[in-house]
């Protein structure tokens, strides 16, 4: 029975066949250590993670780069094309490993002051996300995508839920599972009705059959039906209106370690998956979605910055502000037209969009990041007032926060304008002008809560009992360079945009 | 001489300095602090000498010039340049920030690093605003320089300073932002960000008609125009007296500024469509905010709205069309920048006093500041608009072209030196003259030597612009003539 059967080439898959074993391999380990603070687990997975986006740059660089300058970069199906690797899931992929690897620098000390985290697990499941995150990054097939999602919020909600004494975090898991399963519902329900139409779960294949479909004029009824629950069910996992009502509440109730977890890398997860689901299977339907998109970034735009105005708890605001920030990118996305074959325009669009993306994960990592590095044992540091006077306890911290506030809110010279500034670019150039007004009225509107926290950190007096800021060397490093990055993308925007240009090239 | 980056070194010296003064820390170090922004401002002032001195008066072209590479995914560059009516304001700016450095020298004791550090980095990028000549290049200096503002009026501000800074940036934010949608569609529409490029850009009316409205809106918050002037006088009010200085002196000129770069060559058609409206708001600013200061109680408060009331006479002279006209407003601008600083900072010395700025505390100053008094009615005469003063030049140029254009326009423009002088010269009258008013009074001390010569440089600048006005106007001559080609020529 087994005469037909080929090995699949593994070397493109070999970061999350990496990955998976060594995951499995300190979940044994763990087993052993005896220390509470758990070092030589912390520095396995870093390792781990360190190897795992070694492996998939090597790989990029060695099989996927243009042999000569001028020649298309190339494109590698295996696993009877489930699975693809090619320059934009490699660059995403390395950077999610990147961004995990800061974050878990970040949670270090945050978690050994919590000791009701158990570590050795926290450090696995965070390997398990990673992991997910990497295989939704490479699925060229729906089941394949529909495992990465799965594999992810499965090992995020446990993770959220891993301190059993904290009723806020139990809540938070139980509303990121419920509502993950209606999203993955949504999603599966979508993708079936898609198979229905086109008769391939292969994303390829998908674009070629909706391509005939199109040619042949065939009634697209069923298809734009499939596009409505996929939609949907992305739109959950980004987080905007209307399917957002997840995100303050977990952003809020998890540990802040896990805030940093889910609000990071997995994001960049999702662009992928919306490029590879909608850009690359779907184009052939753009204007459908394109319109779709374009309401969901319009409400996320408008209630996410008009509610973060109301919040007094620094993880709710960001996250509404997430909310915001992910209406913004999908501007982009919205905006990319394939006019008369051009697909220049296209690029364009789903480049800023891109750029977007990594530069406000560059941010959240550094703004959570600083609120754990605030905080203390039993002490959060997470409501607006904790900010007050930060500037006359820690100028250094304050300048740190100053910066990623005004990144956030998109003021030049900090790279918060600058992916702004490409997103609108796209959107004049598609002649929305009214949408351009529209983005740029709402940024106003978000503008006003990042200078509330410079206000508070700025002009209002500390408390007289404040406990002092104290901070490793090594922390503060990781933060300053975090920030400097930001100010420095932000005045020397061209490489990071090439870089993001070149990957999306050959990706749809 | 200019193959040297004399504008880079005039933007970056100071925000060099900036962070060297902020890298001085904690208010220990206050007096090491304090000198090197005073190098760091003197420095940036000298570099800024060469620029007038090899200044090509016979050229409209564009000097100085510097172009680098920036970000080639947006055809953006690092395109730095002066012509006749940018340089002075480059001069200006640096000049003032020598001066704020000095006058917060003994008055400002709390975060003095972060203090002069903000007026450093505000000066640099103020000049990188006036020198910009690639359209986002400039709206990132535009942007950028809000930051340091909004800081220094809200952490050395008055009691109600959060509420005034927040105000601040939020109403400039806003037209700005807009402006940003503007050079986004010009840049679809010529393919590039170079400004000079628009000039030329043929434009439809109704194009020109947003595009000029996105503008405006920028720029009349800047400036401010009557009715979008409301966030002034508050900022004015709870800002440090450094801070009411840069504002009155450089920021407002940026929005001025702003209309001769961008609205005037880029949109003249509909800047002819619409010169009724910018002429009636701002002659309701000349004569209604003119009227608004007559009734302040608070001295910074009516200097305040007599900036307003001011740079009223600048826009109505860009919307008169004329050579005179534009220079006069120019020469405004220049004067306006001498005169409103000094009167800052002659409130400035009386607060740190008596900690107050109400006309209502003082009386009979010039018994025992008698130093003071003299410069002060100096000032003061110079805000009225005396002949021999620098005040008087712009105003009489923008009366005598508006009398060419219309008699009603230069009979209503004209009576801003009635109103003027009422507002001035009756603070003048309540707070110097008189009998010795109480006790807080009598105890005043007279200016120190630091003070006395802040004040007497810029009383070198008052009269020496009114004496010899030549000095500045023949700077922008060829410039401004080449604006009006511009003007006269339709873009559609």
């Amino acid at each position: 029975m087994f005469e037909n059967f080929v090995v699949p080439n593994l070397l493109p898959a070999a970061p999350e066949i990496f990955l998976l074993c060594m995951a499995c391999l300190i979940l044994l380990v763990d087993l052993g250590v005896r220390s509470p603070r758990r070092s030589l687990t912390f520095l396995l997975t870093q390792i781990t993670l360190a190897v795992s986006a070694l492996l998939t740059l090597w790989y990029a660089y060695a099989e996927l780069m243009p042999p000569a300058p001028g020649e298309p970069a190339r494109v590698m199906l295996t696993f009877y094309n489930m699975f693809i690797a090619d320059l934009l899931g490699s660059f995403l992929k390395a950077l999610a490993c990147f961004i995990v690897m800061a974050s878990l620098a970040y949670s270090r000390r945050y978690l050994e002051e919590r000791r009701s985290i158990p570590q050795g697990e926290y450090c696995v499941l965070t390997l398990f996300a990673t992991l997910g995150m990497m295989v939704m990054i490479s699925a060229n097939h729906f089941l394949g995508l529909y495992l990465g999602v799965e594999i992810l919020s499965l090992a995020l909600c446990a993770l959220t839920a891993l301190q059993r004494d904290n009723a806020a975090a139990s809540e938070a898991a139980m509303k990121y599972f419920v509502l993950g399963a209606l999203a993955s519902g949504m999603l599966l329900y979508g993708m079936s009705m898609i198979y229905g139409a086109t008769g391939s779960l292969e994303i390829i294949e998908v674009a070629e059959q909706v391509r005939s479909m199109r040619k042949m004029q065939v009634d697209k009824t069923v298809l734009v039906f499939g596009l409505v629950f996929l939609v949907a069910g992305l739109a959950f996992k980004l987080g905007v209106v209307p399917f957002h009502m997840w995100i303050p509440d977990v952003y809020h109730g998890a540990p802040t370690s896990v805030t940093l977890l889910i609000a990071a890398a997995p994001k960049l997860a999702a662009f992928v998956m919306v490029i590879r689901l909608l850009v690359v299977g779907l184009i052939g339907l753009s204007a459908d979605w394109q319109s779709m998109l374009m309401l969901l970034a319009v409400l996320s735009m408008g209630l996410g910055n008009l509610v973060a105005i109301a919040q007094r708890n620094i993880k709710r605001m960001l996250a509404w502000s997430a909310i915001a920030h992910m209406g913004f990118m999908l501007l982009g996305l919205a905006s990319g037209v394939v006019r008369d074959g051009n697909r220049h325009v296209a690029l364009e669009a789903y480049t800023a969009s891109l750029f977007y993306m990594v530069t406000y994960v560059l941010a959240t990592l550094a703004v959570f990041g600083l609120i754990m590095l605030l905080s203390r044992r039993g002490f959060e540091s997470d409501e607006l007032d904790d900010f007050k006077g930060l500037n006359q306890r820690s100028p250094w911290f304050a300048a740190m926060m100053l910066i990623l506030m005004l990144s956030l809110a998109g003021i030049p010279f900090l790279v918060g304008f600058i992916a702004k500034f490409a997103v609108l670019e796209s959107v004049v150039i598609s002649g929305q002008y009214w949408l351009a007004v529209l983005a740029v009225l709402f940024s106003l509107v978000g503008a006003f809560f990042y200078l509330r926290v410079i206000w508070f950190m700025y002009f209002d007096a500390a408390d007289a009992n404040a406990a002092p800021i104290e901070a490793s060397f090594a922390d503060r490093t990781l933060l300053s360079v975090n920030s400097v990055l930001i100010a420095a993308i932000g005045i020397f925007p061209q490489f990071l945009l090439n870089a993001c240009g070149y990957v999306l090239a050959r990706s749809f | 001489m200019s193959s040297y980056p004399l504008l880079s070194l005039a933007i970056w010296i100071p925000v060099a300095a900036g962070f060297a003064v902020l890298a001085t820390g904690a208010d220990r170090n206050a007096t090491l602090a304090r000198r090197l922004a005073l190098a760091g401002a003197l420095l940036g002032f000298l570099v800024t000498l060469p620029l007038y001195a090899y200044f090509d008066v016979t050229s409209s072209a564009m000097q100085f010039e510097e172009i680098h590479a920036w970000i080639p995914h947006f055809s953006a560059r690092y395109h730095l340049g002066v012509d006749g009516i940018s340089l002075l304001f480059i001069l200006l700016n640096s000049f003032v920030t020598l001066l704020v450095v000095l006058a917060g020298w003994r008055v400002i004791e709390n975060r003095v690093a972060q203090y002069h550090a903000a007026f450093l980095i505000m000066s640099g990028l103020m000049n990188g605003i006036f020198s910009a000549l690639d359209g986002l290049l400039f709206y990132v200096f535009f942007e950028a320089s809000l930051i340091p503002l909004y800081l220094i009026i809200g952490v050395w501000g008055g009691p109600r300073r959060v509420y005034a800074a927040i105000k601040f940036f939020l109403y400039t934010l806003l037209g700005s932002l807009l402006f940003l949608v503007a050079i986004l569609y010009l840049f679809i529409r010529s393919g590039s960000f170079v400004i000079l490029d628009w000039h030329v850009l043929p434009l439809a009316l109704h194009e020109q008609i947003w595009l000029f409205v996105a503008f405006l809106l920028a720029f009349a918050v800047k400036v401010p125009m009557f009715p979008l002037h409301t966030w002034l006088p508050d900022a004015h009010v709870e800002a440090p007296t450094g801070g009411s200085v840069v504002l009155a002196a450089i920021a407002l000129k940026l929005g001025a500024y702003g209309f001769v770069r961008f609205s005037l060559p880029i949109t003249p058609d509909a800047a002819h469509e619409l010169a009724g409206l910018m002429i009636v708001l701002s002659l309701i600013a000349v004569l209604y905010i003119g009227l608004i200061a007559l009734a302040q109680t608070d001295m910074k408060k009516l200097v305040a709205y007599s900036s307003i009331s001011h740079m009223g006479f600048v826009t109505l002279g860009f919307f008169l069309f004329s050579a005179m006209s534009i220079e006069g407003a120019l020469a405004q601008m220049i004067s306006h920048g001498f005169v409103s600083a000094a009167m800052f900072l002659c409130i400035g010395v009386l607060y740190d006093r008596m900690h107050s700025r109400q006309i209502a505390d003082y009386g009979g100053v010039a018994q025992t500041m008698p130093k003071f008094a003299a410069l002060f009615v100096l000032f003061a005469m110079a805000n009225a608009g005396l002949p021999a003063t620098s005040g008087f030049v712009g105003e009489f140029m923008v009366i005598l072209a508006a009398v060419e254009s219309s008699f009603w326009i230069a009979a209503a423009a004209a009576s801003t030196l009635i109103i003027g002088a009422a507002y001035t010269l009756w603070m003048v009258k309540r707070v110097i003259f008189g009998a010795v008013a109480n006790d807080a009074v009598r105890a005043l001390a007279d200016i120190n030597r630091r003070e006395f010569f802040i004040l007497a440089l810029l009383a070198l600048c008052v009269l020496g612009m009114g004496l010899y006005p030549q000095a500045f106007t023949k700077v922008m001559h060829v410039s401004v003539n080449d604006l009006l080609q511009h003007l006269v020529l339709k873009k559609y």
